[in-house]
């Protein structure tokens, strides 16, 4: 069975919770908030104003440029007003609030379950349909989707790698995702397939969720071109680079983009969302979340539109246990931890995972002992001791010189440092300045010209 | 004999053959440096702390043998004396500057500022500013793991247990500038120190409106622009929510003092007012 081959670690998954069980939707909220800012990129334009009657589907915010996506209300009602709220990190953001009435939807939009086969479009039509509908990664990223569909001139896509991993600990919406919606998620992956005009596409699936790989793998034998390929379990798998290298064994350059090797990567969660653009017309308005965690009464898979407060989300999975001693929005590697949980769901919001008091404790700190685990779990190939004592002194250039800006984040080396030395803490500070002063630099450089 | 002579001569004449070699090398590539940047690097106190805006001392002084007069050149550190001196070696005047200290701009103690969640991270002001709001539901606020207590050269700084905030040392601090950088709030500011050290402060820098920051701190400013309609002299503007005092107009009246409903302006090292202020010494304790 293949795998990534540089660094990595193996986290107890703790999907057992929250697996198999079937996707429930979540009540419409009586308000509902929906931030113009769901994605990497320039915030969405507001097009609406205050008092102006909505329907479900119906574009409320314009892309506000070439990275950026559209947002369309996921509720009917009325616009009450467009101001800022407070983000699961107490930050501020603009969002537009919409009071509920009822659910009425745009005509246009196909709810019927029936999946549909057929898809006539052009590549041009496929990709202008999937910018309106404002698909973003639903991985994590949250990455404008027509970008990556749209290669710059001189590269050419070669394969459309589906990212089915799921290696983040204790997440199932999207091993659930496709086990409910297979059918669907093929049928998108075709279409992708169509826009990027390729003729293959690889489902990468980790072993631990053999009943999706079987599901796929069923559904793959009757689709021209599509194959699966079943991986070991190993965190962070579903990182692009690293997915790509265990995929179709070819690795991505240091500072460049998947298309440099010719690959596309999609989620399925985002594929999914594809489909129901193209087919049904239906704009990304709702997701599927895992609420999970030990104590969690009823954890389980979640579609949630967009707008939602989380508590809301998390009242139906049974209220926030006692023992909660923190909320982490997203999986316990990747996600942060949240102090405001009236957060309204929206495109990034993939998990909601309660540890326990006693799960939460972070350990002390205490001296690097030379051991290397860090240089060995990290799936870029960076020193993670080094960068984080010099993001500690502040030495932001050597950072740079040691390729800080291809850490991708995943804290395989805090998982792994037997210190418990905090260094993606200082790594990730690090990165920010140095992204800072290189985009500083450019900037200087495009001005000079 | 011979063989020492043959020696001596040797290395005499190989000697001397250097000697000459290496003076006229030495006169090719001599550096001209004016002599007084020693003389004036010698009155600077050598702490090379940058706060003039310089390299270091070196770097100051080199820009102060330089220049045509001293307008704008300060060390921070030495002060008014040392660049007297620095003018009397160079035979220029040295402009009057005013001392100036930092000022925490923030005072948002603990029993106004209530918790909101508790932060096990590194305690860096840094990496926990990027990570979210901070342990209080101010996003503006100190949030007191000391990034400044740590830029400080002088011991300046320390925290205050008690509330959790800064406080500078004002014989200590030297107006570097270096906690002011640290800072990813800007909560700390350079102001006038003022005669005989007396000065008037907005300590609070939160944008948000009034009802917004008066939930996350009972201290904050809430922009009622009380203050700005009480001052006689024009000092004071508030702008996004926040009101400022212009040291260089403020006249030290402490009427604004008087009428801020949440005690967000304070005065400092004035003595304490003799009658119903009973308030007053209280907030004079926490500054101290």
């Amino acid at each position: 069975m293949k795998t990534f081959h540089i660094g990595g670690v193996h986290p107890h998954d703790n999907k057992i919770y929250s697996a198999h069980q079937p996707i429930q939707e979540c009540a419409l909220p009586a308000k509902a908030i929906i931030p113009l800012v769901q994605h990497i990129g320039a915030p969405a334009q507001a097009i609406v104003e205050k008092g102006q009657k909505v329907k479900v589907g119906e574009l409320i915010a314009k892309a506000g440029g070439f990275v950026s996506a559209n947002v369309h209300s996921p509720v009917s009602g009325t616009v009450s007003k467009i101001d800022t709220t407070i983000d699961s990190w107490g930050m501020k953001m603009p969002a537009i609030f919409i009071d509920v009435e009822g659910d009425e939807w745009l005509e246009t939009i196909d709810r019927t379950p029936d999946v549909l086969r057929e898809c006539n479009l052009e590549a041009k039509e496929i990709i202008d349909l999937i910018a309106q509908a404002g698909i973003v990664g639903l991985g994590g990223a949250c990455f404008p989707t027509q970008v990556k569909l749209m290669p710059p001139p001189g590269k050419k896509a070669e394969v459309l790698i589906v990212n089915g991993v799921e290696c983040e600990p204790y997440l199932t919406c999207d091993h659930q995702l496709m086990l409910e919606h297979g059918e669907e998620i093929m049928v998108g992956i075709q279409i992708l397939m169509k826009a990027l005009n390729i003729q293959r596409a690889v489902i990468g699936i980790e072993r631990n969720k053999p009943d999706a790989i079987a599901r796929m793998q069923e559904l793959a034998a009757r689709t021209l071109g599509v194959e699966v390929c079943p991986l070991k379990l190993k965190y962070p798998q579903g990182g692009e680079k690293q997915l790509i290298d265990a995929c179709i064994g070819r690795q991505v350059p240091s500072g460049a983009l998947p298309i440099e090797v010719g690959a596309v990567v999609d989620n399925v969660a985002t594929i999914y969302a594809v489909y129901e653009a193209v087919q049904k017309h239906k704009p990304l308005i709702s997701r599927v979340m895992t609420v999970t965690g030990k104590s969690v009464q009823r954890p389980g898979n979640y579609l949630v539109r967009f707008g939602t407060p989380l508590s809301q989300v998390v009242e139906q999975a049974g209220g926030v246990p006692e023992d909660t001693g923190k909320i982490i929005g997203g999986g316990p590697m990747m996600g942060r931890a949240m102090n405001n949980i009236d957060m309204p769901a929206n495109k990034r919001t993939s998990g909601l995972l309660f540890m326990t008091e006693s799960e939460s404790v972070r350990p002390e700190a205490e001296n690097c002992i030379r051991c290397g685990k860090c240089v060995s779990a990290c799936p870029m190939g960076l020193e993670p001791y080094l960068l984080s004592k010099l993001a500690e002194l502040q030495r932001w250039d050597e950072m740079e010189k040691h390729d800080v800006m291809d850490c991708i984040d995943c804290g395989c080396c805090l998982f792994t440092c037997p210190s418990h030395r905090p260094l993606l803490d200082y790594i990730r500070m690090g990165k920010g300045k140095v992204g800072g002063i290189i985009r500083a630099r450019q900037a200087a450089a495009q001005a000079a010209k | 004999m011979k063989f020492i002579l043959i020696a001596l001569l040797v290395l005499g004449i190989t000697g001397c053959v250097a000697a000459v070699l290496l003076y006229l090398i030495a006169q090719q590539f001599k550096v001209e440096e004016d002599p007084r940047i020693d003389l004036v690097q010698e009155v600077l106190p050598g702490a090379n702390c940058g706060g003039c805006g310089f390299a270091g001392c070196r770097a100051l002084a080199e820009a102060c043998v330089k220049a045509d007069s001293l307008d704008g050149l300060l060390c921070p550190v030495g002060g008014q004396e040392t660049m007297n001196k620095v003018g009397a070696i160079l035979g220029m005047e040295a402009a009057a500057a005013d001392p100036k200290v930092a000022v925490v701009r923030c005072n948002g103690v603990c029993e106004a500022r209530p918790r909101t969640s508790r932060y096990d991270g590194v305690r860096s002001c840094q990496i926990m500013h990027n990570l979210y709001v901070g342990e209080t539901a101010c996003p503006f606020g100190c949030l007191g793991c000391g990034d400044c207590v740590a830029a400080c050269q002088f011991g300046a700084l320390s925290i205050d247990p008690k509330t959790g905030l800064p406080v500078v040392d004002e014989d200590k601090c030297t107006a570097c500038g270096k906690c002011v950088k640290a800072c990813p709030r800007n909560i700390i500011e350079l102001r006038k120190k003022g005669p005989k050290g007396r000065r008037m402060v907005v300590e609070c820098v939160n944008k948000d409106k009034g009802a917004v920051a008066r939930k996350a701190c009972l201290n904050a400013c809430i922009g009622c622009s009380k203050c700005q309609k009480e001052c006689a002299f024009d000092a004071i503007t508030v702008e996004n929510n926040v009101a400022y005092i212009d040291f260089n107009k403020c006249r030290l009246c402490r009427k604004c003092e008087a009428v801020c409903p949440t005690g967000a302006i304070h005065a400092i090292n004035f003595p304490p007012r003799k009658p119903a202020a009973d308030v007053q010494p209280e907030k004079k304790e926490a500054q101290a």
